[in-house]
């Protein structure tokens, strides 16, 4: 009898996983799918896309559209490529993401253990700092930047960031630092430490999982970034969501489909070996003080 | 003049006091244990000697030295945390060496320093692990280590043992005490364990609700307490207070007591001073080792009582045996040795050993002194 209800049991339980399985790959597909064109077309010749089937595989197989969209593509008035443009990505996500990153942590550190008259208020407003549209900033910032000299250069973007992204570094790390045990600070004052020894020596050290939410999402949406970029950059420092929107949009002469699908790749492979890369980190360090222990 | 002097201080967080003008004063070498329930202030005390918190009004010295308003760091202190405080990211080694490190000692001098305390604690073979990897004792051990190393005026222990599993908390226990007597230091220790008060200390504070309710050798706290809380407070199981009226006898005062049928029971008190209290109530405080047997009962005692009354439980430790009984409408404890011949609902005959009876003003609470 109960041989028979376990047999019942696992046939049900079989079907049931296929099922699911079945589904689950279905989405994958669609889900896969824009991927595949997007790579299956970039190593076609312009002829095949043209001449209908996206959806087929090359017949012919070439790495010419994406050498063009990388180095010969013509983007505003010089045929560059991407590539002077991604150099400009470069200049300016590395050091708005280091900026941001470090700023955050000491302004968590300072919230959690520095308490001070006023400081959740404080707190609340950086936050408030994460839901501001973009669009209302431009015009204030823009003039904010042209008062500094920076506007217009890659240096004035990578502050925009920098000030965009302290709402979001800072919520990260308070978070972080909230459940970071006080005694651990107090042990260290006894000792002699002073506040960046305090901050250096313990406190950063214990960061990992924190700091690597906080470069992953800084990264993705600085480089991904288009709107500022667009509005404060001009031809020279122009990032590379700009250049690939100026690429695209291109009026004159035929539409190189296979250079556009590759240029597209192109600029979004730099965030996706961010996550490949730390993905594993951001979970954890997501996660992080949800949980007990 | 002490070594240590906590002079009026206080303590308030906005309108609230939360310490109210403590006094005390620790002598070179002394150990003194803060003892109360949680929220009495104790942690909050220690944490102002150690600079941790500020004093709203008052004084503390060190070595005669006003330390209101000295950095943590340079009050020549060492505290040992409750939940050990160790930095995860160092080794044993660098724990123990970092406040040398950050008050500039050179690093041969550290070295020399960290090698002594960690022979003097049997750490030696740690000191390259991280604190992740120790257990809870030799993570206490560190903690204790990177204190001893700085060799300070006054060691601070915020309720060191509590994390510690039972057996671990007595062997710790003698360990610190060993270390106290073996280097004379300072020491001012905070628990919530009355216990841990009366083995470890030269001189105990009772602490509740931000005021010490007193300040004595363990064997004054314990024998004569100043007030109910206090009576109560120490000792486990906790002292016997039960409501009673003192009658005068042959010229001696005595206490009245109702016994579970309501017949009363007359006990001779030790002291005279009691006279003037004659025909008024007050509450009688018996501790429960002083009700025995009559075989049990203590030899040297010039001063034993003997009542009979009915016995409602037993309830055998092993080492003793607990006995309880209804006595002035209360539910009283005596406890025995293990081959007393008790069993419940027994009428038997007890000896209370007066001398070491205590009366409170009922009004007051307090001890009624001579």
């Amino acid at each position: 009898m109960s041989q028979t209800s376990q047999d019942t049991a696992i046939r049900t339980g079989r079907v049931t996983r296929t099922l699911i399985y079945l589904v689950l790959l279905l989405f994958a597909l669609f889900y896969l799918l824009p991927l595949y064109v997007m790579l299956v077309n970039s190593v076609k010749p312009l002829e095949e896309i043209t001449g209908g089937g996206m959806m087929n595989l090359p017949e012919v197989f070439t790495l010419e559209p994406w050498l063009q969209a990388w180095s010969s593509a013509q983007i505003g008035v010089e045929p560059t490529g991407l590539r002077p443009y991604f150099w400009n990505s470069i200049k300016m996500v590395v050091p708005a993401v280091i900026v941001s990153t470090i700023l955050g942590a000491l302004n968590g550190y300072v919230l959690t253990k520095w308490r001070f008259k006023y400081d959740t208020i404080l707190f609340g407003l950086m936050l408030f700092a994460c839901f501001i549209p973009f669009q209302i900033v431009l015009i204030p910032m823009a003039r904010m930047l042209g008062l500094m000299g920076l506007a217009g250069t890659t240096w004035g973007l990578a502050l925009v960031h920098v000030v965009y992204g302290i709402g979001f570094t800072t919520l990260y790390f308070r978070n972080y630092y909230a459940v970071f045990p006080t005694e651990l600070i107090r042990a260290a004052q006894i000792d002699g430490a002073g506040f960046f020894q305090i901050f250096w020596r313990i406190l950063l050290p214990s960061s990992g999982p924190i700091a690597v939410v906080s470069i992953i999402w800084q990264f993705t949406n600085i480089w991904n970034d288009f709107l500022f970029g667009a509005s404060f950059a001009d031809a020279n420092s122009q990032p590379m969501t700009v250049a690939l929107n100026n690429l695209v949009q291109s009026s004159t002469g035929v539409k190189e489909y296979n250079v556009h699908f590759a240029g597209a790749i192109l600029a979004a492979l730099p965030t996706l070996l961010v996550y490949i890369v730390a993905g594993r980190y951001f979970v954890r360090g997501l996660m992080a003080g949800s949980v007990k222990g | 003049m002490g070594f240590l002097d906590i002079d009026n201080a206080t303590k308030s967080y906005g309108a609230v006091e939360v310490l109210h003008k403590v006094d005390i004063s620790v002598q070179e070498g002394e150990f003194l244990v803060l003892v109360g329930p949680s929220g009495c202030g104790k942690s909050t005390l220690l944490n102002m000697i150690a600079g941790l918190e500020e004093i709203t009004s008052g004084e503390i010295r060190i070595k005669d030295q006003v330390m209101n308003g000295v950095h943590p760091s340079n009050r020549n202190i060492a505290m040992v945390f409750q939940s050990y405080a160790l930095y995860p990211n160092m080794t044993v080694g660098q724990n123990i060496t970092f406040g040398l490190e950050m008050h500039g000692v050179p690093k041969p001098e550290r070295e020399k320093a960290m090698a002594e305390v960690a022979k003097l604690l049997q750490i030696e073979q740690l000191l390259d692990r991280k604190p992740g990897q120790l257990s809870g004792g030799q993570r206490q051990r560190v903690a204790m280590g990177r204190a001893l190393v700085r060799n300070p005026d006054v060691f601070l222990f915020d309720e060191p043992l509590s994390n510690l599993d039972a057996k671990l908390r007595v062997d710790m226990r003698t360990e610190i005490k060993k270390l106290h007597q073996n280097l004379g230091t300072t020491i001012v220790y905070v628990t919530h364990d009355q216990i841990e008060a009366m083995t470890l200390s030269s001189r105990i504070a009772v602490m509740n609700g931000g005021y010490v309710q007193q300040l004595g050798t363990p064997q004054e706290i314990y024998d004569t307490p100043a007030n109910i809380f206090v009576a109560t407070f120490m000792g486990s199981p906790a002292m016997n207070v039960v409501p009673a009226k003192v009658v005068m006898v042959d010229g001696c005062p005595h206490a009245e007591v109702a016994l579970h049928d309501g017949a009363m029971a007359q006990l001779p008190f030790s002291q005279d001073n009691l006279s003037h209290w004659d025909g008024r109530d007050i509450l009688l405080g018996i501790r429960p080792e002083t009700i025995t047997d009559v075989d049990g009962a203590d030899r040297k005692s010039s001063n034993i009582a003997q009542m009979t009354n009915r016995i409602v439980v037993t309830e055998p430790a092993g080492s003793d045996t607990f006995v309880s009984m209804t006595l002035g409408g209360r539910d009283v404890i005596a406890r025995m040795r293990s081959d007393a011949e008790v069993s419940p609902a027994q009428d038997f005959t007890f000896a209370v050993n007066m001398e070491k009876a205590v009366a409170f003003d009922p009004e007051t609470e307090n001890r009624i002194q001579g």
